[in-house]
């Protein structure tokens, strides 16, 4: 059965041969969360941004494909990928500042995607944002519409690109670090709307994070990334009662704890990074035998 | 017991609010801190917690006096430093340091990590055996001698703070001010760093103020806190008793928002 999202054996490179990603696999199934865990560099965004057709252009992926809704990506024209994505995938970006345009309204911008890009009627595309931004608990639909970016707290901002990002019923969404920028009770209050608006609709998401507590709090199953490749895939449940990789147990217990503070903010253990430098060694091998 | 380092009454800071400046003239003044008074016990580390816009970076700033209070006064190792000038304050720099929480903005991308380091030991007159210094601060923080020959973009965000604190430290300040000093860094990176503070805090005496928004780091790296919300302490003392039976609501509810790394499909509807 295909999921919603279906990504196999995805490597990329980069011109100089450094590797990326490392035989990726992983899959989002309808009505999903699945959290996509790992430290900066491991290769998170360059998943999403794979799945979302906007790799920067000296990513090249030399094998693997993506599928969306059993349909695979590579398979299509240009033309008819981007019209794929577009209608089926959705972004909630980690810096809501830098994601929207300072020098215009907020409003046209929400409205943009679904008149550019999915060829609503202007009036249709506006009717619909302001629904969303009701739905997101914004109170002054027409006051946030006309504000410019820095006009709105932070909170704010990212409650703005929530309900773009719901706006045209994508079936899946990118949510890379969503709430990494906010303060912990704005965070809260942010999962708990992505969160809402999913169930209710039925939307798979891919959950791009650092943070494992954020992982325990919002997903159903988890892939654990370093260097590009998965070490771990688990149910989330199943991940924190007990960890499988000695990777992904070390990371829970550098996680600051305030209920076990002895027990946390423990750096990684040598002898993990060695493991995990062998198992790396060891994938490379074999795409080299792969690949020649 | 001794006489707190800092002792604070009544502290107000007041700054330019430029989101209403006027085109030509002054910008009014928004009151920022609104009246604080609590002490820093010495060779300890206090955690100074609340959400973004509650006034903890400007409460360290008039720490250092890299801000000038308005109002009340800072008592300094039982000296007034409130409104002392620059030319006063000079002196006792050496002693009043911070580590700055982006240390790629806060370290030159001209000059090795060595001239780094040497720079405020020469202007606080401790220019002698420079080199024995800095291969000394190195060493503290756990990174190889040659690498004062490096420069900034050579070394990860890790090593970058090391070297942020190996800065400040060479020069063995009384105290330190320790501003979001890990938040852009990953948890294990994180981990170290602050596993390191607290050993060298421990090692050298060292009284620090350690500005955070994440009360979990605090729970484990600080002996007291204050936690403010919108320029005043909503509620300040010991780390254990505060956790443990926290007084007011505003702590509860900053508490109960860490998503702790517990499985918990049901946290999010609380």
């Amino acid at each position: 059965m295909s999921g919603c999202l279906d990504i196999k054996g995805l490597s990329a490179v980069l011109p100089n041969g450094a590797r990326v990603l490392r035989s990726v696999s992983l899959t989002v199934q309808p009505g999903e969360v699945r959290a996509l865990v790992g430290e900066s560099g491991a290769g998170k965004s360059m998943i999403g941004k794979a799945l979302l057709g906007v790799l920067p252009p000296i990513v090249r992926i030399v094998d693997g494909s993506i599928a969306l809704e059993g349909v695979d990506l590579g398979g299509l024209s240009p033309k008819k990928r981007r019209t794929m994505i577009g209608e089926k995938t959705a972004l909630i970006p980690q810096d809501p500042l830098t994601a929207l345009n300072p020098s215009r309204r907020v409003g046209p911008q929400m409205t943009d995607r679904l008149t550019k890009i999915l060829g609503w009627e202007s009036a249709r595309a506006d009717a619909r944002i302001r629904q969303l931004l009701d739905e997101v608990r914004i109170r002054d639909p027409d006051r946030v519409m006309r504000a410019y970016p820095h006009e709105l707290s932070g909170g704010m901002r990212q409650r703005v690109l929530i309900a773009a990002a719901f706006a045209a019923e994508p079936r899946l969404i990118v949510a890379d670090e969503p709430t990494t920028a906010l303060d912990v009770t704005v965070q809260k209050q942010i999962l708990r709307l992505i969160a809402d608006m999913q169930r209710e609709r039925g939307t798979a998401i891919l959950f791009i994070t650092h943070d494992l507590g954020v992982v325990a709090k919002i997903s159903q199953n988890v892939s654990v990334l370093y260097a590009g490749k998965v070490v771990e895939e688990a149910d989330t449940e199943a991940l924190f009662a007990a960890p499988g990789h000695a990777y992904t147990k070390a990371l829970m217990l550098a996680t600051p704890s305030y209920t076990d503070p002895l027990a946390s903010l423990k750096p990684v253990d040598e002898a993990v990074l060695a493991g995990l430098a062998s198992e790396i060694a060891l994938a490379d091998r074999d795409w080299d035998a792969l690949h020649g | 017991m001794a006489e707190p380092l800092f002792s604070v009454r009544g502290l107000k800071v007041a700054l330019p609010d430029m989101a209403r400046k006027p085109l030509i003239g002054r910008a009014p003044k928004i009151e920022i801190l609104k009246g604080l008074d609590f002490g820093l016990p010495r060779e300890s580390v206090t955690g100074i917690v609340g959400e973004s816009g509650s006034g903890k970076s400007t409460l360290g700033r008039a720490l250092v006096r890299l801000i000038e209070p308005t109002g009340g006064t800072v008592n300094f190792d039982g000296r007034d430093i409130t409104h002392l000038p620059e030319r006063e304050l000079k002196p006792l720099r050496r002693n009043l340091q911070m580590i700055f929480q982006d240390p790629m903005s806060s370290l030159n991308p001209r000059r090795t990590i060595g001239a780094i380091i040497a720079a405020p030991l020469k202007q606080n007159g401790m220019g002698d055996d420079l080199k024995d210094r800095i291969a000394q601060a190195l060493k503290r923080v756990g990174l190889p001698e040659g690498f004062a020959a490096r420069y900034r973009h050579e070394l990860s965000g890790g090593q970058r703070q090391r070297v942020g604190i190996a800065r400040v430290l060479a020069l063995s300040p009384t105290f330190v001010l320790a501003d979001e000093i890990v938040s852009g860094l990953d948890v294990s990176t994180q981990a170290q760093i602050l596993t390191l503070l607290e050993k060298l805090a421990d090692e050298m005496g060292l009284t620090v103020a350690f500005i955070s928004h994440d009360l979990s780091v605090v729970r484990r790296l600080c002996r007291q806190v204050i936690v403010m919300r919108e320029g005043v302490i909503v509620e300040a003392g010991q780390t254990d008793a505060l956790f443990a039976d926290p007084q007011e609501s505003y702590t509860r509810d900053l508490i109960a928002a860490i998503p702790l790394p517990v499985f918990d499909p049901h946290w999010l509807d609380r």
